[in-house]
């Protein structure tokens, strides 16, 4: 069985929002919200590093663990999935989530919270795959079609990789073996601790 | 609203009166209990995350960015982001984790407890003390406790309360037994007017409470008879009931707590109602852990309020339905405002 895992490779992110762009073109995902986003630390200074960001598909995933309808679901492969029928808007995903992955479109009065959307690793939802109530909701299935996500698909620079996390920390590995470096910063075997599921 | 008195079973007197001291005692154990209990998970974490960040690796890896950059990302700093929403720059933000665990293990284990002790206390206290019953029978004569612009504000908060509750308590623990329960569909549609109703009723609910709790502020100043009313044990020690004025020491506790804990539940719930003038993730955790404390407090003191007010003291509801009490109980529970009433009537008459 695999695992999902995005990796983001530091060394080779130009923040060039590719994956943004096609994040955001292939799941058609409506205004206000992106699934996917480039963070640059220490920007215009000599050290300065890129990375792309989006949900990252923890093993103990918080919002899954606060969610008050527990709309959350893990597929076997590791993907945290939502359902967006049984979504209320309260936002409490967003304060539990480290990686600010979910997203609300302003949508009822008074600028209340709208159903909640985040990055599905392309694996659509809840509904029948390839139908178009899933489309709508959660854009295209690629997982379904025997793809991987398109974010990492189309990085230009090879730096976003997404897949089994064998695969991605093999391909990950061999980069640091020929880059001569000690860097071990791939750990995140668990995006959040090793404790396993809590409640 | 036909909530008519009932009869109560024969009770030795001594018995009677020691409800209210219980009951007090036991509200403001878990109003200590649940606030400590938050406070020491707090210094936990705290304590976790200090351990966690004095034991990351230092020093930087040859040609890479190594252990500091991923020290700053762990941190929490903000980098640069193209996307513009607030916390866009934040790769890694751990206040989540730290919300998480409040609110789940301790808010949620702890507000089960007070819950349930509290239901389970009352209907004890019912069962071992009875109610505190008229210690002489009724006079026929009634005074008027309540004016009709009192009991529909009352009753409007409390309904308001009430239907609050059950859509908050939904939202906290529902998902554990509601879905198989009612049924996955049926729990999908209940919480989303649940939300809805939570959002919209509490508003009003805040309004009216500030005034009620305006209306009502100068009757529960507290004084000195008050405390001679708590030293007393609220009139349970021997049968002899401690003077009271229009509220005695235990209903102004009362109003006190619903004064301060309705401040920051009201507070709390308008930044929870309004994220787009909000949009700091801080603010709506802060906020989301004062709501759920406020309101477990509130429930669990509103549930106590109910049961004094109803089975549990012969003949206080109706002040509240009709109105009039009867001067008997006006006389056993508010001496010093009966006496007060029966001087100013007589003055008036004098000056007719």
């Amino acid at each position: 069985m695999a695992r999902m895992k995005f990796l983001c490779d530091s060394e080779r992110c130009i923040e060039c929002n590719g994956c943004v762009t096609a994040c955001k073109n292939e799941h058609e995902v409506e205004w206000g919200v992106n699934r996917r986003r480039v963070v640059t630390i220490n920007d215009g200074e000599p050290n300065e590093v890129s990375l792309s960001v989006a949900c990252m598909h923890c093993t103990d995933a918080p919002c899954m663990a606060v969610c008050p309808v527990d709309c959350f679901y893990q597929t076997d492969d590791g993907i945290v999935l939502h359902d967006k029928d049984a979504c209320i808007g309260c936002g409490y995903c967003l304060f539990a989530c480290p990686f600010g992955a979910p997203q609300f479109p302003q949508e009822g009065a008074f600028g209340d919270r709208g159903k909640m959307d985040k990055c599905t690793f392309c694996a659509g939802g809840p509904e029948e795959d390839h139908s178009v109530a899933e489309r709508e909701k959660y854009g295209r299935n690629r997982i379904a079609e025997g793809k991987l996500p398109l974010c990492a698909e189309m990085c230009s620079t090879k730096a976003l990789l997404a897949g089994d996390a064998n695969d991605v920390s093999d391909i990950y590995r061999e980069r640091i073996i020929a880059r001569g470096s000690n860097k071990g910063a791939w750990g995140q075997n668990l995006a959040y601790n090793a404790a396993g599921r809590k409640r | 609203m036909n909530l008519k008195h009932q009869p109560m079973q024969a009770m030795p007197g001594w018995l009677n009166h020691s409800l209210m001291a219980v009951l007090f005692s036991v509200l403001v154990v878990w109003l200590l209990g649940i606030t400590s209990a938050v406070q020491a998970a707090q210094a936990a974490n705290t304590a976790n995350s200090a351990s966690a960040m004095a034991g990351a690796v230092t020093g930087t890896s040859a040609g890479n960015r190594g252990a500091d950059y991923w020290r700053q990302v762990t941190r929490g700093e903000s980098g640069y982001s193209t996307h513009r929403h607030d916390e866009a720059g934040v790769l890694i933000n751990r206040s989540g984790e730290d919300w998480r665990l409040l609110r789940n293990d301790t808010i949620k284990t702890y507000g089960a407890w007070a819950l349930g002790v509290t239901l389970v206390g009352l209907v004890l206290v019912y069962l071992l003390f009875g109610a505190n019953k008229l210690d002489s029978p009724r006079s026929g004569r009634t005074v008027e406790r309540w004016k009709r612009v009192d009991r529909y504000l009352h009753w409007t908060v409390a309904g308001l309360f009430i239907v609050l509750t059950i859509t908050g308590l939904s939202i906290l623990y529902g998902r554990h037994f509601l879905p198989e329960l009612m049924g996955k569909g049926a729990f999908g549609s209940y919480m989303s007017l649940g939300k809805l109703l939570h959002n919209y009723l509490g508003v009003l609910f805040a309004i009216l409470l500030v005034i009620m709790l305006v209306k009502w502020l100068a009757n529960n100043l507290p004084t000195i008879t008050d405390i001679q009313w708590f030293l007393q044990g609220g009139g349970m020690i021997k049968g002899k009931h401690p003077h009271a004025g229009y509220m005695n020491g235990g209903e102004k506790l009362w109003f006190w707590v619903l004064f301060l804990g309705g401040v920051v539940l009201m507070l709390s719930g308008l930044v929870l109602d309004f994220p787009a003038y909000f949009d700091n993730r801080d603010d709506f955790q802060l906020a989301n852990l004062f709501h759920a404390v406020s309101a477990l407090v509130l429930i669990c003191g509103a549930t106590a309020h109910a049961y004094i007010g109803s089975v549990g003291t012969e003949g206080a509801l109706e002040g509240m339905t009709t109105g009039q009490v009867d001067e008997t109980w006006a006389k056993q529970h508010h001496d010093l405002w009966y006496e007060q009433i029966k001087t100013d009537a007589s003055e008036d008459k004098a000056n007719d």
